[in-house]
């Protein structure tokens, strides 16, 4: 007895079919969302066609070459050595001032604002974090210049008069005044909203249940906070400092404004001479014709590159962190 | 105020549970050969935990009236009651747990050797190493290991140890989890299953050595099997401290409990009915409504 097994049948094509206001609205948005992206690139594809020409006469050489300059030959034409490597090297040296500084405090303050202060007081001041960051930067910038400056140059003095032995706070001559280290300062006060407003989220989202498990073991309230809120939003302050970190790097007029801005590659934080990559341009935008504007441009795409590159690994931090972490 | 003490246990108990089988027998039961199998006499006799005239409140809630318990030393005590009769806000005022809950207060005393914890320049974090907690939800730190789970107590108060891997051995085998872990001491404590997580929070607790240990029903998140495992690390653990135990189990509170006491809320706060040995709460309830929850009539 033979038995044929009957063919299975074709498979059915299933279509949902949006309505027409659906679909309009799904237009709507995706294209909306798609040129966000578009933006981006298009920002990063002028810059890099613009200022290639750059890169192919200089090579890497323009990143490490500390000098900047444009000699008008007597026949008219110009000769340019043009690179970022000091404008680069003081945009690290001031990032990392910043968050050397500013890190630390907004942790403290997210901290204060999610684990003790009163009610009323913490939504007062959380609102005034948020303003903060809201602020322009050439505020910071004035205020920097004119009240932290003078304040800034005295620690600075005492610094030096104590650690000039370490390197870094060693200074060629005694001149403090618009630093990096002032810079930084002044930077390290503009990120605290941003890294604050993230620590806080995160440190509010700690579980309940593990805060009580700890105080339930006899932990006090730094107990609590050092063995499940820091392991809990580690993850989420590396992310804020990141974030911080982007807004460090791109910072143009508040630099501009404080730093005393040389091309020389300067690494004594306390010295006052440096510059970063974005206060460069801004210096020297208006003057620019030919090659310099080139350069410029190519500073750019380099500034472009490396906020997507910090952005990207502020990602990639607080995704593996929350795989190992929670 | 209901006084409960050893005495009560060794001279009551055994012999009239056993003849007098009326509410549900078989609860009655359970409970009269938990008891029999006690023997209070060798336990070591301490002023234990006291509870004087307990009232809580949640901003203007007045969530629990007037309780009065007395916790002898080496006692398993099962509190049970409906939902919403405050059995865990009276657990958590035992520790001072409640007080983290914003806009929560409450009146009366609980004393520890006679000392009430509540009273002003108490050390909140020393009284909490005494009287430990177990919660409902089993909440091992997930990002320490099993090994560190176990000992995180000893690290949070900072006490001195001799030799932590005998420590961490103890408690882990006290909490009946021993043999299931121990070659794998330093994974993670979230790698467990629930049965086992929670006893590895049992273990944690125990590793700071508590004189006394509430536990807020502890199995409800568990299956059975890993239900009874945690009874017996429960009477195990009862030959060395005070435990006080919140469950909507029956068949757990007569099993595992010296003493039972019933709380009822009627629509306002939450009172304690009727406390005594686990076996009379189970046969002889004086009170009506204390029989008709056991029974299952109610609630
Ligand atoms: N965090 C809180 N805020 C306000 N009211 C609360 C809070 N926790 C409990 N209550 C109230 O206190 C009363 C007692 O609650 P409790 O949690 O102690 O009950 P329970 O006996 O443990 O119930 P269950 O068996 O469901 O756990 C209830 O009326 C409840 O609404
Ligand atoms: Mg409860």
């Amino acid at each position: 007895m033979s038995t044929t097994i009957a063919a299975p049948p074709d498979k059915r094509v299933l279509i949902t079919k949006p309505r027409t206001s659906d679909r309009i609205f799904r237009g709507v948005v995706t294209a909306f969302g798609i040129s966000a992206l578009l933006i981006l690139t298009l920002i990063g594809v002028f810059l890099s066609v613009r200022g290639i020409q750059t890169f192919h006469s200089q090579g890497w050489h323009f990143l490490t070459n500390f000098k900047w300059e444009v000699v008008q030959n007597d026949d008219g034409t110009a000769t340019s050595n043009l690179g970022i490597g000091a404008m680069l090297l003081g945009t690290i040296l001031i990032s990392i001032v910043a968050l050397l500084i500013g890190v630390p405090l907004s942790i403290a303050m997210a901290l204060f604002l999610t684990f003790y202060a009163p009610a009323k007081l913490k939504t007062f001041l959380v609102s005034v974090v948020d303003l903060m960051a809201a602020f322009p930067s050439v505020l910071f910038g004035l205020w920097g210049f004119f009240v932290l400056m003078p304040m800034v140059t005295y620690w600075a003095k005492l610094i030096y008069k104590y650690f000039n032995w370490i390197p870094v706070f060693s200074a060629p001559e005694p001149f403090f005044e618009r630093s990096p280290f002032t810079a930084g300062v002044v930077l390290a006060i503009m990120i605290i909203p941003i890294v604050t407003s993230v620590s806080r989220e995160v440190f509010a989202q700690t579980p309940l249940d593990r805060i009580q498990a700890a105080y339930a073991l006899g932990a006090t309230k730094w107990g609590v906070i050092k063995s499940v809120v820091f392991p809990f939003g580690s993850s989420g302050v590396v992310g804020g400092a990141m974030l911080g970190l982007g807004r460090a790097f791109g910072e143009t007029v508040a630099v501009f404004t404080v730093l005393n801005i040389v091309f020389r590659g300067n690494w004594h934080v306390l010295y006052g001479a440096g510059g970063n990559v974005a206060s460069l341009i801004i210096l020297k935008w208006g003057e620019s014709t030919g090659d310099e504007t080139t350069a410029l441009l190519a500073a750019g795409f380099v500034l472009f590159i490396l906020t997507l590159v910090v952005n990207l690994s502020a990602n990639f931090i607080v995704r593996r962190s929350v795989k190992s972490g929670k | 105020m209901t006084q409960i003490n050893q005495g009560d246990d060794n001279s009551t108990n055994e012999g009239e549970s056993m003849t007098t089988e009326t509410v549900p027998s078989s609860l009655a039961g359970v409970a009269a050969s938990r008891s029999s199998s006690r023997k209070p006499g060798t336990l070591p006799m301490g002023a234990g935990l006291e509870a004087r005239g307990v009232h809580a409140w949640f901003n203007k809630h007045l969530a629990l009236r007037d309780v009065s318990l007395d916790f002898g030393f080496g006692t398993v005590t099962a509190l049970i009651g409906p939902s919403g009769c405050g059995k865990s806000t009276f657990i958590r005022t035992m520790n001072r747990m409640h007080e983290f809950i914003p806009g929560a207060a409450m009146a009366g005393e609980v004393l520890l050797d006679g000392k009430d914890i509540y009273a002003a320049g108490t050390d909140v974090t020393k009284i909490r190493l005494q009287i430990g907690m177990v919660f409902q939800k089993p909440n091992p730190f997930p990002s320490m290991t099993i090994g560190e789970n176990v000992l995180s107590g000893i690290k949070l108060a900072q006490l001195k140890v001799d030799n932590k891997d005998d420590l961490l051995e103890e408690c882990l085998v006290r909490a009946g989890l021993w043999s299931e872990v121990k070659d794998r001491l330093s994974a993670h404590g979230g790698s467990l299953s629930g049965g086992q997580q929670q006893r590895l929070c049992i273990a944690r607790s125990l590793a700071v050595k508590p004189r006394v240990l509430l536990m807020d029903e502890p199995c409800s998140a568990l299956d059975p099997g890993s239900t009874l495992r945690i009874e017996d690390t429960i009477g195990e653990l009862a030959k060395t401290m005070t435990i006080i135990i919140v469950t909507h189990n029956m068949q757990q509170a007569a099993r595992v409990s010296d003493y039972t006491a019933f709380f009822l809320s009627d629509g306002g706060p939450g009172q304690m009915v009727e406390v005594g040995p686990t076996s009379e709460i189970f046969s002889r309830p004086r009170d009506k409504r204390t029989e008709n929850y056991v029974s299952g009539r109610f609630g």
